[in-house]
Parts: structure tokens; C-alpha cells; sequence
């Protein structure tokens, strides 16, 4: 990105013109992708008295009230021999990650519209650099995994290799719905009270605290059309193993939703960049 | 080189904007609007189309039909009043907005400051925001690393580098973050009326900045409300009215243009103040007594400024006059030349008429300012009555004395009629 690998180029700017260098544009500002992705980490626990910290007590202080209320109280049945608070935990790790994803990256246009007004960068860069406090915390909740397996002597098997597949997995399910919703809160504010709403309401549709299994077969498929069930299975199969069998239909369901969404994500987010600052 | 980096052809952006067209008091009319205006919310959102405020919409041209090129190397600037459409024509020309109608073509590396510290983050450090609002303006990492302690340097925050942003004064912030930008190093540049923040001696040192930026070859477009700087720093100025470009040519004609429709709309002026005085307006005077911006060399200046002083005895009033390159010319002050202080207390006019002075034809301005007796400036006014002499000719026959010559301003008058006589060899 030094003035010789960025030639002279030669640009037109035109109403409604396609925008060709629109993805070599992003590879050109990826330093740009990683300072900002830093500088919501590094901001993120200033002035916090027990900083990092938060990212323990959160998810810990949940899971329990989780295995309480659901495996103690409800007596809801768990997945072959695997403890409840394994189960709930390999549900509330994807979950976490998915849903401040969402919830960062859907307000992140909007926080960052000093930008958005003052320089040119292909927007796009602003929610993708949310992902990255999502991920630090996440790593944090998989310690505390650890610890839990650790103290309820559950060994996993191999499937635990695939477990990066199913956090991309988790990833691409949330960035979808914040691309769209991210457009969508520059033009209608309306949309920053929905997010937060639809991230309460999915936490209890989306197998959190339960297991899928608890749904009756009849209504599996059409269950997995939320595609966090198919995301939270597949933590599940790669946490607890042969104890959490996957259903394969309901996750091919679930993933051709989460394909849908990006895409639209995607889609709107690119149609409608060029007038954000027109509206911020 | 005289290759074209920037063509703007026929360029015009629309904005949607809302009025309220009556406000009601009685809460059932309000009910009924606010349905009214929900519904038309409603209906503009299923057509996909922005939610405006207000009842009624307008489309509003802020930039139309603007025409222009500017070729390799050149440093120009565009003026206009508040509102004209130098930012909006800024941006479009970054790809921040999309133009509405029209192209622009844009040969090479782009980089534009429409303010400093953009993005700056109020708990990082002096040296994250650095590296923050480096990569923001488009420099990569290695570049800002290469010029890090140049930029520090620069910035005189050294000792506060490792504090959060948060912890510094006004002045400092800013001297930080136009540091980052003035180490900024793209073929072309824009620049937008960043100069406006900071004290007297901060905006020097950015004056003197952009000066150097200006001559080292690289294409500038410049936006400032500050002619003298504007007539400093460039050759070539546009000059923007309501959306349109007006005048496209020599610098000095088209301050020209802007002033004579300035004087027009010259009512709001808000210059601030100092903490014992504030001027608050100054005008130039015709024969008549009526304000001016045009000076007939030869004839008495008459100025009349009003001040405000609040429990201060002793200031006094000075001038300095100064030519299209912001060099002084002549200076006044009222305490050392005529000993006459300001009045301790209250809002005053202060009526001068200065000997005539025969200045050359071109731009000129007077810098205005309050000084107590130890010579510190209390409230200074850069560019406080900008005026031109039209037309400057010292033998009264058709050849006009420019600035521009290179004679000077000031052409020599006699005091008694030449004389040419023939030398004799020996005195009688
Ligand atoms: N996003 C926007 N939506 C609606 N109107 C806008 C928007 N941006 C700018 N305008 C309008 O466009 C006009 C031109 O604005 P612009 O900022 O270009 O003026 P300017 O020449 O830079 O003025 P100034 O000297 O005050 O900086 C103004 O009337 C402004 O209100
Ligand atoms: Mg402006």
C-alpha cells in the first residue's frame, strides 16, 4: 500500500456507476480493517476495574443460572451422558459470539458516522471490524469451557477439529442479518430497537438452554429454519462428540438460510453504501 | 507536466431536505400531523425512500453544473460563503458523496482533510490516535512509523504522548491531529478550511505548512474563508455561489468576485473576542461615510471600528495593512502613535481617517487588533476589512500600477513638481 504498489490510478465517479475496484479497494484498506478492529478492543475494557475480566464473569454467571433453571427446575433431559452445564455452555458460546455480533455490528455505521462523513473507505470495513471484539471474548468463554469440561471430566474426541469451521459458521450467520440491518439503521433508526429485541426473542427460540432434541422430530426441519439451531448443533457435535449426534437435513436447512441472509446482507449493504453519508 | 488530474464535468448533487411548515399548540391538531406524518413516513419507507423530518420535502441542488480541470502540480482554491457547496464539492470529488448528476475523472492518489482528527478516539493515547487516524487519512503503518517522530515533533506534545487523547486541552488536540495530517503524502490533496482552528501562532505554523505542501509540486485544492492565506497560498481560484461556479480564473480577480458579492452580505460577523476587548465590526469608508470595499489610492483612509472593552484601562487599537501576499504594508496604533487609549469601559466606535496613502491596484486587507500597553495582542482579527484598489494610476494617464508588477505597493508621489534643468558647468 505504498505509493508504488498503488499506482496512479485512474478513477471515474459517476451517479449509480458499478463500483469495479470495489473489492481490491478493500484489500488496499485491510490495515485500516485491523486498526479499527483494535481500537474497538483496545477501548472496549478502558476504565473497567476488573477489565478482561468482564469477559469471564458474563457468560460464567449465565451458564449457571442456564443449568439451574433449565436442567435443575425444568428437568429438561440433556444429550447422551454430557452434563447440563456442558451442553448449555456449548450453546452459549456460539450464541455470545453470534449475538454481539449482531447487536455491534448492525449500530456500527452509525457510531462510527463521524467517518462515514469525513473519508472515503469502502464501508463495508466498519461492521466486519466489529467481528473482532466478539472473537476476543469468545476465546475467553472457550477457557472457561475448558475449565468446566475439565471439572466434569469430559474429554472430547476428534470432532473438537472442526470446531473453527462452526465459529466461521457462527460468524457468517450473524454478519448476514448486521450488513442488512447495519443499511438499514442509516436510512430507519426504527431498526436500532428491533436488534436488540430480536437478540432477546432468539435467545429463547434458539436452543441456548435446551437441547434440540427437545423439539419433536415432526418439527425439526422446520425448526432449523432459524439458522442458529444449526449452528449451536454443530458446537454441540464438536464439543460433546458421539453423545451429540448431528442432524444432517436440519443443518443443511439452516445453513442455505444463513447463505440467503449474507447474501441479502451483502446485497443491500452494497446498493446502499454510496448514499450513507448523503443520510448520516 | 500540465496533464489533467481532475475533470469535472457538469457536476450537480441533490439533497432531500424537510420543512415544518406550521407548528400547533393544540394537541389534537398535533395527533393529527403526527398521523399524517406517520403515514407518510410509512408509504416513503415501503418506496424505499430516506426518512426527512419535517412536513413538507424540498429538493435542493447544493452543487450544479460545475465544470472544471485542474491539471497536475496546480495549487487552487475555492471560495465561496457559507453554504455555496466547497465542502459538498469536496467530498464528491473523495467519494464520499455520490454525485447526482455528472462525472469527475480523477488521475491518482487521493487524499483528503475535510477536518483534523478524524476519528481520533477520546481514551486512546496521543500515539494510538497517531496510528489510528494515520491509517483513517490512508497512510499504511510503515508510513506513519517512517514519519512518527517528525509528526511528534511537529505537534510539540511530546511529554503527552503516552496520555489518552481525553487529558488534552483544546490546543493541543488539535495540534496533534493537524500534525498527522500535514505529514499526509498524496499526489493530490484536498483541504478543507482546517486552518480555522488553534491560536495565532498554531495557524501560522499551518499556514506555513500548506505553503510548503503547495510548492512541492503536488495538486492542492484548497477551501478557505481566509483570503489572505488563500491569496498566499495559490494562483488560481473558483469561486462557488449557491451551487454554481461563478468565476474560474487568477486568484486576485476571483477574491475579487467573492468579496464584491461578500459586502452584500456582510451583516453577520462574529469574530469572537479576547478576554479584556472584542471588536466587533470594522468597515472602510467611502467619501460619503457609507462602508466600502473598494479604496481610491490617493484619498484618506476612513475607518470606523467598534469595540467592546469590559474593565481594561489603556488598550489600544491596532492596524496593520496588508498586501494579496499577506506582507505587512504600513501599520497604526492608536496608543504609541497618538496616544489615545480605548475608554476602560463599554462598547465604543472608534472613527480614524489616516493620511492618503497611493497604493498600487490589487488586494488588501486590515488585520485589526486590541494591544495593552506591553504590546500583547488581546483580541486580533486576521483579514478584518478586506478591500481591493480597482484601479491604481499615479500620472492620471491610462497605465494601471499593479501589485502584481513586482514595483511594490506604494507608488512615489512628489511633493513638489519635477524639475529638469539643463547642468551647467560652473554655478553663476
Ligand atoms: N447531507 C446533507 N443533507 C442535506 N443537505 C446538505 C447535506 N450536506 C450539505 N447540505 C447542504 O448543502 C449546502 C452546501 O453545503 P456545504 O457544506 O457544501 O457548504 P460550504 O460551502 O462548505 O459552506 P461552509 O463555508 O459553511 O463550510 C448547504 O446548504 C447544506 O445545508
Ligand atoms: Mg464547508
Amino acid at each position: 500500500m505504498t505509493s508504488s504498489d498503488r499506482p496512479s490510478q485512474r478513477l471515474i465517479l459517476e451517479a449509480g456507476r458499478a463500483d469495479r475496484q470495489y473489492w481490491g479497494d478493500i484489500w488496499r484498506y485491510r490495515e485500516l480493517f485491523f486498526i479499527l478492529a483494535w481500537r474497538d478492543v483496545a477501548v472496549r475494557y478502558k476504565q473497567t476495574v476488573i477489565g478482561l475480566a468482564w469477559a469471564f464473569v458474563r457468560p460464567f454467571v449465565t451458564m449457571v443460572v442456564f443449568t439451574v433453571v433449565f436442567g435443575k427446575l425444568a428437568r429438561l433431559p440433556t444429550e447422551g451422558d454430557a452434563p447440563y452445564a456442558v451442553l448449555v455452555f456449548a450453546g452459549l458460546l456460539p450464541w455470545t459470539l453470534a449475538s454481539s455480533i449482531l447487536g455491534d455490528a448492525s449500530n456500527s455505521v452509525i457510531t462510527n458516522s463521524q467517518l462515514v462523513s469525513k473519508v472515503y473507505f469502502p464501508r463495508i470495513i466498519i461492521p466486519f471490524a466489529t467481528v473482532m471484539v466478539g472473537l476476543i471474548d469468545f476465546g475467553v468463554s472457550l477457557l472457561i469451557l475448558v475449565g468446566v469440561m475439565a471439572w466434569y471430566g469430559v474429554v472430547p474426541d476428534w470432532h473438537i477439529l472442526l470446531l473453527p469451521v462452526f465459529v466461521v459458521l457462527a460468524v457468517l450467520v450473524a454478519i448476514g442479518p448486521a450488513l442488512w440491518a447495519a443499511a438499514m439503521i442509516v436510512k430507519y433508526r426504527d431498526f436500532r430497537f428491533i436488534i436488540p429485541f430480536v437478540v432477546q426473542v432468539g435467545l429463547y427460540v434458539s436452543p441456548v438452554g435446551f437441547s434440540t432434541k427437545v423439539v419433536p422430530p415432526e418439527w425439526q426441519l422446520l425448526y432449523s429454519l432459524n439458522p442458529m439451531v444449526g449452528v449451536i448443533d454443530g458446537f454441540r457435535w464438536a464439543i460433546l462428540g458421539g453423545d451429540s449426534p448431528l442432524y444432517l437435513p436440519g443443518f443443511a436447512v439452516s445453513m442455505l438460510v444463513a447463505a440467503g441472509m449474507l447474501w441479502l446482507g451483502i446485497h443491500t449493504f452494497r446498493r446502499t453504501e454510496r448514499g450513507f453519508a448523503d443520510l448520516i | 507536466m500540465s496533464d489533467v488530474v481532475i475533470r469535472a464535468e457538469k457536476l450537480g448533487k441533490k439533497f432531500i431536505i424537510g420543512h415544518q411548515v406550521e407548528y400547533s399548540a393544540i394537541l389534537g391538531e398535533a395527533l393529527v400531523r403526527s398521523a399524517r406524518g406517520l403515514l407518510r413516513r410509512g408509504a416513503d419507507m415501503l418506496r424505499g425512500r430516506a426518512v426527512v423530518a419535517g412536513d413538507e420535502i424540498e429538493e435542493f441542488w447544493a452543487l450544479r453544473d460545475v465544470d472544471f480541470e485542474i491539471k497536475r502540480g496546480e495549487v487552487v482554491s475555492i471560495i465561496g460563503h457559507n453554504g455555496a457547496g466547497k465542502t459538498t464539492m469536496l467530498k464528491i470529488l473523495s467519494r464520499i458523496l455520490e454525485p447526482t448528476l455528472g462525472r469527475v475523472e480523477l488521475n491518482g492518489r487521493v487524499a483528503s482533510l475535510l477536518e483534523v482528527g478524524t476519528g481520533f478516539h477520546q481514551e486512546l493515547t496521543g500515539r494510538e490516535n497517531i496510528f489510528l487516524n494515520g491509517a483513517i487519512l490512508g497512510m499504511t503503518r510503515q508510513e506513519v512509523l517512517a514519519r512518527f517522530d517528525e509528526i511528534v515533533a511537529f505537534s510539540g506534545v511530546e511529554k503527552f504522548i503516552d496520555t489518552p487523547v481525553k487529558r488534552y486541552s483544546v490546543g493541543m488536540y488539535a495540534r496533534l491531529a493537524f500534525s498527522v495530517a500535514a505529514h499526509l503524502e498524496t499526489e493530490i490533496l484536498f483541504v478543507d478550511e482546517v486552518l480555522a482552528v488553534g491560536d495565532a501562532e498554531f495557524q501560522k505554523r499551518c499556514l506555513d505548512r500548506m505553503s510548503a505542501v503547495a510548492s512541492a509540486g503536488r495538486t492542492v485544492l484548497f477551501v478557505s474563508h481566509n483570503l489572505a492565506a488563500v491569496a498566499a497560498l495559490t494562483r488560481r481560484g473558483i469561486v462557488l455561489k449557491g451551487g454554481r461556479l461563478i468565476f474560474d480564473g487568477p486568484i486576485e480577480n476571483a477574491i475579487a468576485q467573492y468579496s464584491a458579492s461578500l459586502s452584500k452580505g456582510k451583516a453577520a460577523r462574529d469574530w469572537g473576542r479576547g478576554h479584556h476587548s472584542a471588536i466587533i465590526s470594522a468597515d472602510l469608508l467611502d467619501a460619503q461615510g457609507r462602508p466600502t470595499d473598494t479604496y481610491e489610492p490617493g484619498t484618506p483612509f476612513n475607518l470606523q471600528v467598534e469595540v467592546e472593552t469590559a474593565n481594561m484601562p489603556g488598550l489600544g487599537l491596532e492596524l496593520h495593512l496588508r498586501d494579496a501576499n499577506n506582507l505587512p504594508v504600513a501599520f497604526y496604533s492608536s496608543s504609541i502613535f497618538s496616544q489615545t487609549p480605548l475608554p476602560s469601559e463599554g462598547r465604543h466606535v472608534c472613527r480614524l481617517s489616516l493620511q492618503p496613502l497611493f497604493l498600487a491596484s490589487g488586494e488588501y486587507s486590515f488585520d485589526i487588533s486590541t494591544n495593552s500597553l506591553t504590546i500583547v495582542v488581546d483580541h486580533g482579527v486576521a483579514n478584518a476589512i478586506p478591500f481591493q484598489v480597482a484601479a491604481s494610476s499615479p500620472g492620471g494617464i491610462a497605465y494601471d500600477f499593479k501589485q502584481s508588477l513586482g514595483h511594490g505597493v506604494l507608488a512615489m508621489q512628489l511633493a513638489s513638481p519635477l524639475r529638469i534643468e539643463p547642468a551647467s558647468s560652473e554655478p553663476a
